[in-house]
């Protein structure tokens, strides 16, 4: 059994998606996790705060960030437990906020020895 | 990872508040910025709030990281400086920005949005947008399928409408004594032109078209609210509104056709919603009665009446005549005529009728038709009714006529 983690990225939505909608992913979100439990293949979770983020650079330079051009925020992940890429992505694909368009889902195999 | 449930529109309503508070605060120029840290507060709930529940208080939460929000938006925006200067100079020692998401403010702030939001600078089209976009809460998805249009020119719309705000240097804030009144009737017609959007909409889709009477109502609560907007016509327009909203169940049948007052099912009509018009035309009644929406919320209260009342028609026909003589519209003295018939009998009610020659008026035509079926001159009925379909303007009511026409034609003269 492998571990894998699951970034969650969305796009700026003010106007595209709206309150009652986020509300709504919240809700499913909440049941996705909770299903994952269930089959005993969650590991952890968690959102990224953005407001205190710091961006270092090769000088050592620590700046607030990132932004910009940003088009799409790294809100937070989950770690799941699955024998393979495959069956991981196949639990990515019941993310709420996959429902709005710029939104993904990366997912990455956490090394282990 | 628990699962306690968040408050129902929780977000569609906090929107609101948060959006007028800051709005308020830092001037409508500021408007989109606004918009995009209350949205991006509400990721930030997504994101956090899945895994760990809600917090113990929910809203306060959402108060807090919208404000920590807004001063890293200022910080790195380098607006913060001019803001902060701006503030001293007129108040007291702050060295931040404080932003009050006390009750008070919240609906202080929230009323002011509603009158900027229903300037009448802008179209009142462009008005309801701005007041379903800003305060009721609603995505341009949700906009868009109410008026059967499409979010690329919903969007536009409110482009527009917020650069009008700008170049005419609209402020977030109360009327004066001078202009209040004015100022208010714009709002109160704006709502319920919403509300009437709901009412008659021919959208197919019930619950969207329930959803902007709800609206509608609950911007007109914003108005009952604050003692300053609690008056004669607002509590009028209420009334009006619970009325009709009392029979929103009952206007519609399951494939979607408009059932008619007539032919509507009574036990489907919400008692609450008529309690709650009784409530809100006895309030308007503490005042002088002048407001053109009283006559019409009486006429709407005698509707809920049994037809066995032997004062109901007669007493509508009173308030039609009062009505017609302050709003002369085609559509008022048509309805005007259907009362005319319950008290002076069909024959009487064509002479008067004819008296508005509205030829090309397929309302009119279809009133005509059903007064002669009535008379069983079903010529008269079936000619008037052909005119009707000819000068009828969308699918629905050519539907509608053509099943009034099979119908006559069914029934084997008297």
């Amino acid at each position: 059994m492998k571990e894998y983690i699951l970034l969650f990225r969305h796009e700026n939505v003010n106007g595209k998606v709206s309150p009652e909608q986020i509300q709504q992913w919240m809700k499913q979100q909440m049941d996705w996790v909770n299903s994952i439990v269930a089959k005993n293949k969650f590991v952890s979770g968690t959102g990224l705060l953005f407001d205190d983020a710091k961006v270092v650079n090769h000088k050592k330079f620590v700046t607030n960030g990132p932004f910009g051009d940003i088009k799409e925020t790294l809100g937070g992940y989950i770690i799941v437990k699955a024998e393979s890429a495959d069956e991981a992505a196949e639990f990515a694909k019941g993310a709420p906020i996959l429902q709005g368009e710029g939104n993904t889902v990366e997912v990455r195999e956490i090394v282990t020895h | 990872m628990n699962e306690s449930d968040i408050i129902p529109h929780l977000f569609k309503t906090e929107y609101s508040k948060m959006v007028s508070v800051l709005t308020r605060s830092f001037g409508l120029e500021y408007i989109e910025t606004a918009e995009d840290i209350v949205s991006e507060t509400f990721l930030s709930a997504l994101d956090s709030w899945s895994y760990k529940g809600k917090p113990a208080n929910p809203t306060a939460w959402l108060y807090t990281v919208a404000k920590n929000k807004l001063k890293n938006h200022l910080a790195r925006n380098n607006t913060f400086n001019k803001l902060v200067s701006e503030q001293l100079t007129d108040k007291s020692q702050c060295n931040e920005i404080s932003i009050d998401f006390s009750d008070k403010n919240i609906s202080d702030s929230q009323l002011q949005m509603l009158f900027a939001v229903c300037h009448p600078s802008i179209s009142t089209e462009a008005q309801i947008c701005l007041a379903l976009r800003m305060l009721c809460g609603l995505g341009l998805n949700e906009i868009a399928d109410a008026f059967l249009s499409n979010k690329e020119t919903i969007h536009k719309r409110l482009q527009r409408a917020k650069e009008k705000l700008y170049s005419e240097k609209i402020k977030i804030e109360m009327p004066d004594d001078k202009e209040i009144n004015e100022r208010l009737n714009t709002v109160i017609q704006t709502i319920y032109l919403l509300f009437s959007e709901g009412y008659y909409s021919e959208s197919n889709n019930s619950i969207v078209r329930k959803e902007l009477c709800v609206e509608a109502l609950n911007l007109a609560y914003l108005l009952l609210d604050n003692p300053q907007t609690n008056n004669h016509a607002t509590n009028a327009l209420m009334s009006l509104m619970c009325f009709q909203a009392s029979r929103l169940e009952a206007r519609q049948s399951e494939n979607g056709d408009i059932v008619l007052y007539d032919d509507q099912d009574r036990t489907l009509w919400n008692t609450e919603f008529i309690e709650k018009g009784f409530h809100y035309l006895q309030q308007a009644s503490k005042w002088e009665i002048k407001s053109t929406y009283y006559v019409e919320a009486s006429i709407a209260y005698w509707h809920t009446v049994d037809n066995s009342n032997r004062d109901k028609w007669t007493s509508i026909l009173k308030l039609y005549d009062v009505l017609l003589s302050a709003k002369n519209s085609p559509i008022v003295a048509l309805n005007r005529i259907w009362a005319f018939s319950k008290v002076h009998g069909n024959n009487a009610a064509i002479v008067e009728a004819e008296k508005l020659g509205l030829h090309t008026n397929h309302f009119y035509l279809v009133l005509l038709a059903e007064l002669y079926n009535h008379i069983d001159d079903d010529d008269k009925a079936n000619e008037y009714l052909t005119k009707a379909h000819r000068f009828c303007k969308t699918n629905t009511e050519k539907e509608m006529i053509q099943k009034k026409i099979d119908k006559l034609n069914k029934e084997p003269t008297a």
